[in-house]
């Protein structure tokens, strides 16, 4: 049969289904195979709290975002090319943001009057059988009964048969746009090694939706994306989560320190604690603790010990972490703390995206409590990130915060990944013995970074207390003197603040350094922020954009550069938490966007508020 | 002969330039002199010793042994020392507490500790009372307890810290009191043999806001009648003339007269390896001022054989070494790439 093939330029698929429908896997595995045809990609997984919400209702859609392009891009999309709907419920939460004249494929079978019920329709009202989706493409088919008939010969049940409709519509997308599947094959056959019958049933009926494409005569065209135009090298795919694992783990063995995470499962951070767990071969210790409080507890008694001490939680976590976070700084040891953020406060959106716990990070501790502050700006930005925050930590002697957030944490991206030899060393000092002119060791004497040494129990000669009450300056003796003390919350402030020397200075990520508008950013607002800009520049606008990897201390040519525009725009995904921030620290009229429904801002929304501003 | 002769150490070098700050009287001292007197003889340099607390009276503790040492914040000392003997098992990690540092605010991490089975000590100062706070009850005050925080009595119902221990499943559990100076001494030195999570309870009198709280277990006058020193493979007798015992009625543990009736091989024979009985003798745990109590048991209650967590993880870790050889560049590769050109 000939058929045509269309070349586009940018697509976005959103897959959705209920949560038990494997939507999640779908979409990673057309992401997986998108990844290795070169195209730039982004995503943007969207499921339910609960892990199994009622069946066929909208509470329980699970989706997944997934854009590729032969250009650069640095966002999911704003709105879909293509819906795959595989119930009701589906094709409901997620009709309006599907592009006018767009496609959805539906799985008729997920259309009955049970889950129109359940999603909420009209009695007697059903959208694919009347004509209220006439401005879109509507492919129909029954999933569920090709998949039953293409396992006619399986002796399993139907129950388990029905579980492999989602790779029905995988191997139809792979026709459709007019894939290899090998990568998917490969991914079954690892996965269901041990039990070859799921494994035949599932091949079995991906290379059905395949045929089913190739061989229905109703589907005239496939449709291709070109390489993207990206940067030469090789690539991987990675997500947030994984790329805060990998980088701890290089940054372990090139500061030949051994690392321990400390922590306690919470979602969206918990697959940081799953990856790092399955890489023992390269001597990390990881530590399931009994709560949040024992995780960052055993962290510093690691970190004590000379080991690279980590913990990883969310927002409710972070609150937990608190007082020992104090007792850290206190101590003046190395200690990495990440907050993968959700939606809050108390158990907030557990599996949805916020930026809200900047000031938790900033301020949420009792007395004068200094510690760095970093974010990630993209999956694979993790990985820079959270290298960065070990060698602050380490090379500092102070525990670091860094805010990564449930968007990036499991979104993916082409991540151009380094070389163990291209990834600069992070030189670590241990004190272990007296120098010449020491009669006695001072835990508490400083270099000229305000750095006091790092001594672990073993030393010989240099034993020594440490603790959590204050402490006279150089001796480390326990002091409740009112100079010493103004002193030390001083020393301990200016400490941070050095940082700021062996930060880099804050650049213009896109755009000319002066003009009318700054939108000034961090964390995973990057790609959304980047990618409205640069449309408007295109549009011959005079904006630019920042965005901020060093939350505290800033770049020291920060407030400089802010006082280059007529206008500072600080887009946030909370109530207005770094504007207060560079207010205070700047006294600049720092004009905020918020918003706050658990998921990213959208370019258009964004390019729309800047626009107020010319 | 090139041996470096290391002069052996003595208490003296274990204590520090700092000056004591506990109420004079404090039980705190003599359990002080006593780790201090003990030290020199379990043959572990000094720069491999690490004291660990948390907070209270008896908190203060690490600033006054001439070790590695960190005072924390409360109720986490035994969280600290998980992560510290989990990263250097070859280190002696001693944790210091007190029954509301390890028994309500820390209660969580002490009862993980010890089913992880990490090869620590813990010191458990019980002195019945919040001493640092200035006097409330605490989780092992008794009923009634009339205190600043309690002036019509307190209403909790206490902890039995060693009966916790056992159901936390800690490989060893043992009682001792800060005026009986020998015995604190021996069990300071069992604790530090016993490999695993040892949990030893001490008896301290706290003589500002709880004074004389043990004084039956430890005044002379009463002591003999009220306290019973268990000591393995031994028959459990006590009284001032070695004249009473404990034999068991079915489970039931009943002091006898020795020579009415009954002789030494009637009784109660100490097991420390025998969970059953230790959880029994746990919970004599009588009221002195009730009639008919049963004597306070002191000594090794329990020992067991059990896998340090610190061991097993090192394990774990040198397994997945043997099996696959750590090397960056493949990991950060990942399974799938692509070039572009």
């Amino acid at each position: 049969m000939v058929r045509n093939q269309e070349v586009l330029q940018d697509v976005v698929i959103k897959f959705a289904g209920d949560s038990g429908d494997g939507m999640q896997l779908t979409g990673t595995q057309f992401t997986n195979n998108t990844a290795l045809l070169g195209n730039d990609l982004s995503t943007f997984p969207d499921f339910p709290a609960e892990i199994r919400a009622p069946q066929g209702t909208l509470p329980g859609v699970s989706g997944y975002q997934l854009r590729f392009s032969s250009d650069s891009i640095f966002t999911p999309g704003d709105n879909y090319d293509v819906l795959v709907a595989m119930n009701a419920a589906a094709l409901k939460a997620n009709l309006a943001t599907l592009k006018k004249g767009g496609k959805i494929i539906v799985n008729t079978d997920g259309f009955d009057s049970k889950n129109l019920r359940l999603a909420n329709y009209p009695d007697g009202e059903n959208p694919i059988a009347d004509d209220s989706l006439q401005n879109y493409e509507v492919i129909k088919m029954d999933v569920t009964k090709m998949t039953r008939e293409a396992l006619k010969e399986f002796t399993m049940g139907t129950k388990e048969k029905d579980r492999a409709k989602n790779m029905f519509v995988l191997g139809f997308l792979y026709w459709m746009y007019d894939r290899d599947m090998e990568s998917s094959v490969n991914f079954l056959r690892e996965k269901f090694e041990k039990r070859p019958e799921i494994l035949d049933s599932n091949i079995k009926v991906l290379q059905a939706g395949y045929n089913y494409g190739e061989t229905t005569e109703a589907f005239t065209t496939t449709y291709k994306v070109e390489k993207a135009r990206m940067e030469p090298g090789t690539y991987r795919s990675i997500m947030g989560n994984q790329a805060l694992a990998l980088g701890l783990i290089a940054a372990s063995q090139k500061s030949g320190l051994p690392m321990f995470l400390g922590t306690y499962p919470i979602t969206p951070a918990s697959d940081i604690l799953h990856e790092l767990s399955r890489h023992k071969n390269f001597g990390i210790r990881t530590y399931q603790a009994e709560d949040e409080i024992a995780a960052i507890s055993a962290a510093i008694g690691a970190s004590y010990g000379g080991s690279l001490g980590v913990t990883t939680t969310s927002g409710p976590g972070m609150a937990l972490k608190t007082e020992a976070m104090g007792l850290a700084v206190m101590l003046e040891i190395p200690l990495v703390i990440i907050d993968v953020q959700r939606g809050g406060p108390s158990t907030g959106l557990p599996t949805k995206t916020e930026q809200s716990d900047l000031l938790q990070a900033y301020y949420g501790r009792n007395g004068e409590c200094p510690m760095p502050v970093i974010a990630a700006a993209s999956p694979a930005d993790c990985f820079d990130a959270v290298y960065e925050a070990v060698k602050i930590s380490v090379q500092h002697m102070v525990p670091v915060i860094l805010l990564s957030d449930g968007y990036i944490a499991n979104g993916a991206e082409p991540w151009k990944f380094p070389t163990e030899d291209s990834l600069h060393p992070i030189h670590v000092k241990f004190k272990t013995e007296l120098g010449h002119h020491e009669d006695k060791f001072q835990p508490y004497i400083r270099d000229e970074n305000l750095v006091r040494p790092w001594v672990v129990p073993g030393a010989k000669g240099l034993e020594h207390r440490i603790g959590g009450i204050e402490k006279q300056n150089i001796t480390g003796n326990i002091s409740y003197d009112p100079a010493n003390h103004q002193q030390m919350v001083k020393i301990r402030q200016e400490k941070v603040d050095k940082i700021a020397e062996f930060i880099p200075e804050q650049k213009i990520d896109t755009g000319k350094p002066e003009g009318d508008v700054l939108v000034l950013g961090w964390g995973s607002t990057y790609g959304v922020i980047k990618s409205a800009v640069l449309e408007l520049q295109a549009r011959g606008k005079s904006v630019s954009h920042a965005h901020l990897r060093h939350l505290r201390p800033f770049p020291k040519n920060l407030g400089e550069l802010l006082r280059r525009f007529k206008t500072v725009l600080i887009p946030e995904i909370n109530n207005g938490q770094l504007i207060k921030i560079i207010r205070d620290q700047y006294l600049i009229d720092a004009k905020g966007y918020h918003k706050i429904m658990g998921v990213p801002i959208t370019k258009q929304e964004l390019i729309e508020e800047i626009e107020n501003y010319f | 002969m090139s041996e470096v002769l290391t002069p052996a150490l003595t208490a003296k070098d274990f204590a520090t330039d700092q000056e004591v700050r506990w109420c004079p009287g404090c039980g705190d001292y003599s359990i002080l002199a006593q780790v201090q007197r003990v030290m020199p003889g379990l043959g572990i340099p000094k720069e491999n010793i690490v004291f660990i607390s948390g907070i209270g009276c008896s908190s203060r503790f690490p600033y006054y042994m001439n070790t590695y040492g960190m005072h924390s914040i409360h109720g986490r000392a035994t969280a600290i020392a998980s992560g510290l003997k989990a990263t250097r098992p070859e280190l002696s990690v001693w944790i210091v507490t007190g029954d509301g540092d390890a028994l309500s605010i820390g209660g969580n991490h002490t009862i993980h500790l010890l089913r992880r089975n990490f090869d620590v000590n813990i010191l458990l100062f019980n002195n019945q009372i919040y001493g640092l706070t200035k006097g409330q009850y605490s989780p092992t005050s008794e009923e009634n307890k009339v205190t600043k925080s309690t002036p019509f009595g307190s209403i909790d119902h206490p902890f039995n810290p060693l009966a916790l221990a056992m159901g936390a499943d800690a490989s060893f559990v043992a009682r001792t009191m800060d005026r009986d100076p020998k015995h604190l001494q021996a069990m300071l030195t069992r604790t530090h043999q016993h490999k695993g999570a040892s949990f030893l309870e001490i008896y301290q009198n706290c003589n500002i806001f709880n004074d004389g709280a043990f004084e039956v277990f430890t005044e002379k006058s009463s002591k003999a009648e009220e306290t019973l020193f268990a000591e393995h493979g031994k028959p459990l007798i006590f009284g001032a003339e070695g004249k009473k015992g404990i034999r068991l009625d079915g489970f039931k543990p009943q002091v006898v007269t020795l020579g009415e009736g009954y002789s030494a091989d009637d009784l109660w024979i100490h097991d420390e390896k025998d969970i059953f009985k230790a959880q029994l003798l746990t919970r004599i745990f009588d009221n002195p001022a009730l009639e008919g109590h049963l004597p306070r048991p002191f000594g090794v209650f329990y020992e067991a054989d059990r896998p340090c967590y610190e061991e097993m993880m090192a394990l774990q870790l040198e397994d997945a070494r043997a099996r696959k050889t750590p090397d960056l560049d493949a990991l950060l590769r990942g399974k799938e790439v692509w070039t572009i050109q």
